[in-house]
């Protein structure tokens, strides 16, 4: 379906420096899907999506929906943003403040080469301005909807055309945080429902984990790890993935030895740590070793095994469905996400355990 | 399209310096001897004494009229935005109304107030106290201080307004629940604070008033106080004219206003480091006056009886005279309509008016439309050079109006297209000095419209004409509307570039009234003022009901 290629994106900023906006940036998506992606502000991601659009030239690269070549450097094609007929939200929404609900959503239909009768156009607005529950609304000014209903009308503008596929560019961030969780559902069932291909950009890793089929991280204009959203949780490919997808704990050390069935022992700040790791490591080798919060075990009374170590109570966040402990383990500190059950005072000594499976190892050059 | 915009505007900018800079080092050309080059122009204008008392002279005038305005601009403006004076939102709407006073009819008002032989307000004044001597002489270098900055200082409070409007208050009172007191606030935070503002304010007070002519000619030429701009008048109109010279005193005059100007522009490009507007909406503080509140109130009335009622009244009750006479009984008797016949029935009446019309019209419309056009070029797209032709579009705004017409004039006297003489000299004289407003007009509303209200058109399948027209127009009309009625409004009044360009054909009201001023009809010209000031006042009421009504939605 949607398949880019080696894209190279750069343009010059205000100061005349070169910004490396979008670096070797290679995916693909299937028909239906929802592809998301992910990464800090800066990271090139905007850029990505605004090159499948149209609206910025690359410098290198292809770029093809369905088969059909809309911009391939090797062949100088470059299809115009008008003649591409994909739908895109963009993150102001870019509702047109002198026209109402019904205009905004009838301008694709009036405009370019797919102009239509009076009468199609006004049966294709409806339907698609009913689909977002906005068919009440038609006839007011579209500056007097809430920010939720100017979402939905920049959706439904950018469906009225029935596009190849759908661009998102930040669509849920300028909403309030109840309405943004709302949207969220209501997204994610409009693109299960009409199984429009669509290419998601957004910065929050809760909702790209929420909405995506794939993800694809990335960090200074590059791809760093592409895949399912719990693949992307539980196995991150880089220790930037690791802390940029949810939080998480690192700790740095040395292979001490290697042991039978894939698993190692690495020494650390806080003693001997016994891990399971996919990738091939051998002794000697210096690691990052992440923990995810909710993967720290804490207990009161001290069990059996390996991968315990004694702490002290530092800190203790409430935070109502949980709540985070802050422990001290001699010089280093680590973050633990528990039941509210557990009431260990601040300055108690707690026993902390991890499971070795849930420990994803990095090797640093 | 954007191709011809481009060109037309590097056209209309460009030319006139350069031939301004050509002629000045030209001699006279002679039926006997052809032009050649020389230096001689600049000898003559710089080499004398006279020429340093002339700078002087012209520095002194701006810098105290300029200064005058600065410091009733800002009070007025901070007793409107920062003071809980009663009524003060009447005050802003009234102080706005002498900028549609054309300056020519400001000065001749101010010169029936307070001149030494037939000032109104003298003669009162001396009867009253019994003075030897009248009290003020309007024809001196404080008179011409008194009535440029007087008539200007609604900008500087329109400036200052709009800066004490953007500072986020919360900045000033963190300052105070730090422990600062009042005046260490005001000092060490509103002060340092608006300070790029005040400069920026001052400098462009600076520069207008040094562009100034009708007050110069009028009030300083009489009694030998010459400054650059009369000086060009009157070296164009000595026999045989010395367009050199002239042009030597321009060249000078031009590069005092691009130091300004340019100063102004480096400081507001620094705006971002000083940015102290903030996204959230916030209520201004003020601070409560007591009862001093009835002070500020009653010094804005005493203003605008300065500036708005005591003109205008001298202005009507002269022209209600046979003759001018100063107030009395007797001649409130007489009172008659003569003044008014004699306008309505002057023979050019109807085509002077036309000409006025059909030049600010045209004018603005053609300004709006061309500037559109470049200002999208500017704001919206990354080509290189733009902010080259953004540059050129602006550069008309360092040329004082005098010295755009004698550049104009140069021009078309040696590359002759037929136009020297015409409406058509006029017409571009006018849109090049008004290109830069409705540039500014158009770059204001330009930077609100968000780039993706662009994009999502282009994204929905529509062309970049579809864009312009359905998209950019649209959102652009009330930028569009404001500019051309203040293109148009400023084109009506127009003296200073027209007065080197006019032939008898081609007289507009403004020359009319300059015309009847030289030959002393003042009753006559009181009666045409009169009409002149209404018919722009309904022009700006019919403005702002056309604003109220087009605005834009919030």
């Amino acid at each position: 379906m949607l398949k880019v290629e080696g894209l190279f994106t750069e343009y010059p900023n205000d100061r005349g420096d070169i910004v490396r906006a979008a670096q070797d940036v290679s995916f693909t998506v299937d028909e239906g899907r929802l592809f998301t992606l992910l990464g800090p502000s800066g990271c090139g991601k905007t850029t990505t999506l605004r090159s499948i659009a149209g609206l910025e030239r690359p410098r290198a690269g292809e770029i093809s929906v369905n088969g059909r070549v809309v911009f391939s450097s090797a062949n100088g094609v470059f299809v115009a943003p008008n003649r591409r007929g994909f739908g895109m939200v963009f993150q102001s929404y870019a509702i047109w403040p002198h026209m109402t609900v019904f205009e905004n959503a009838a301008f694709p239909l009036q405009v370019g080469d797919r102009k239509q009768s009076r009468q199609q156009v006004r049966d294709n607005v409806m339907r698609v301005l009913h689909a977002v529950q906005l068919d009440e609304l038609a006839d007011r000014d579209a500056t007097k909807l809430s920010g939720g209903q100017q979402q939905r009308l920049a959706l439904a503008r950018a469906l009225v055309m029935q596009p190849a596929l759908l661009l998102l560019d930040e669509p849920l961030s300028n909403l309030d945080a109840k309405l943004r969780d709302r949207m969220r559902f209501e997204l994610k069932r409009l693109q299960r429902e009409l199984k429009i291909t669509t290419v998601y950009v957004t910065h929050d890793q809760v909702e790209a984990l929420a909405l995506s089929h794939e993800i694809a991280v990335m960090n200074e204009g590059r791809i760093q790890q592409i895949g399912r959203p719990r693949d992307i949780y539980e196995n991150p490919a880089t220790q930037f993935v690791a802390d940029f997808v949810g939080n998480t704990n690192f700790l740095e050390g040395v292979v001490a030895r290697v042991e039978p069935g894939d698993h190692y022992v690495v020494g650390t700040d806080i003693g001997e740590v016994t891990l399971k790791a996919a990738r091939p490591l051998g002794a000697g080798d210096r690691v990052a070793i992440s923990i995810r919060p909710e993967d720290v075990g804490l207990v009161e009374s001290c069990p059996a095994g390996s991968n315990v170590w004694r702490a002290t109570v530092e800190q203790k966040v409430f935070l109502g469905e949980a709540i985070d402990f802050r422990v001290t383990l001699g010089a280093r500190s680590l973050l633990s996400r528990q039941h509210p059950a557990l009431r260990t005072p601040v300055g108690g000594t707690i026993f902390v355990h991890v499971n070795p499976e849930k420990c994803v190892v990095f090797p640093i050059s | 399209m954007i191709g011809a915009c481009v060109a037309f505007t590097v056209y209309i900018a460009v030319i006139p310096l350069v031939f301004l800079l050509w002629q000045s080092f030209r001699t006279p050309q002679t039926a006997a001897t052809p032009a050649v080059w020389t230096l001689g122009n600049y000898v003559a204008a710089y080499g004398t004494a006279d020429t340093f008392r002339l700078f002087l002279t012209s520095i002194r005038f701006a810098f105290g009229a300029s200064l005058f305005s600065f410091v009733l601009g800002t009070a007025l403006a901070w007793m409107n935005e920062r003071t809980n004076t009663p009524f003060k939102s009447v005050f802003f709407a009234l102080s706005l109304i002498p900028l549609v006073i054309p300056s020519i009819l400001f000065t001749v008002a101010w010169i029936l107030l307070a001149s030494p032989q037939i000032g109104i307000v003298n003669q009162l004044v001396q009867g009253w106290l019994g003075l030897e001597q009248p009290p003020f002489d309007i024809y001196s270098m404080a008179g011409m201080i008194w009535v440029d900055g007087l008539h200007y200082s609604p900008m500087a409070f329109l400036l200052m307004s709009a800066a004490f409007r953007a500072m986020d208050p919360s900045l000033e009172e963190s300052a105070t629940m730090s422990g600062a007191s009042v005046w260490q606030v005001l000092w060490r935070v509103t002060l340092k604070l608006t300070w790029p503002a005040i400069f920026a304010t001052i400098l462009i007070l600076f520069v207008r008033s040094i562009e100034s002519f009708e007050v110069p000619a009028l009030l300083g030429l009489p009694v030998g106080i010459e400054v650059f701009t009369s000086s060009i008048y009157t070296a164009v109109h000595r026999y045989p004219s010395q367009v050199g010279l002239a042009s030597a005193y321009g060249v000078a005059l031009l590069v005092i206003t691009t130091a300004g100007v340019y100063a102004v522009s480096r400081l507001s490009g620094k705006g971002s480091k000083y940015a102290t507007m903030t996204g959230k909406g916030f209520r201004p503080r003020q601070i409560d006056l007591g009862a001093w509140r009835w002070v500020t109130a009653a010094g804005f009335i005493v203003y605008f009886v300065m500036i708005v009622v005591l003109p205008f009244l001298v202005l009507l009750y002269s022209s209600f005279q046979r003759f001018y006479t100063v107030p009395s009984r007797e001649a409130l008797q007489n009172l008659t309509l003569d003044p008014y016949r004699f306008v309505f029935t002057y023979p050019d009446l109807a085509s002077t008016v036309w000409n006025s019309v059909l030049l600010s019209f045209g004018t603005a419309t053609v300004v709006m439309l061309v500037t559109s056009v470049i200002c999208w070029i500017v704001v919206k797209t990354k080509l290189p050079g733009r902010w080259l032709l953004d540059n050129i579009a602006s550069l008309p705004l360092v040329f004082p109006g005098i010295v755009l017409g004698l550049a104009i004039m140069i021009f078309y006297l040696n590359v002759d297209i037929g136009i020297y003489g015409t409406i058509w000299i006029m017409y571009v004289s006018y849109i090049t000095r008004f290109m830069p407003y409705g540039l500014r007009y158009n770059t204001t509303s330009m930077l609100q419209i968000h780039r993706e209200l662009e994009e999502s058109a282009a994204m929905c399948g529509a062309s970049w004409t579809t864009t312009f027209r359905r998209i950019v127009l649209p959102l652009l009309k009330p930028g569009l509307m404001a500019g051309w009625i203040y293109v148009m409004i400023v084109s009506i009044r127009e003296l200073s570039t027209s007065i080197l360009l006019y032939s008898p054909d081609t007289r507009v009201v403004s020359i009319v009234i300059w015309e009847l001023w030289q030959n002393g009809q003042y009753v006559e010209l009181s009666a045409l003022g009169v009409l002149f000031i209404l018919s722009l006042f309904f022009l700006v009421l019919l403005a702002r009901w056309v604003g109220s009504r087009y605005g834009i939605k919030e």
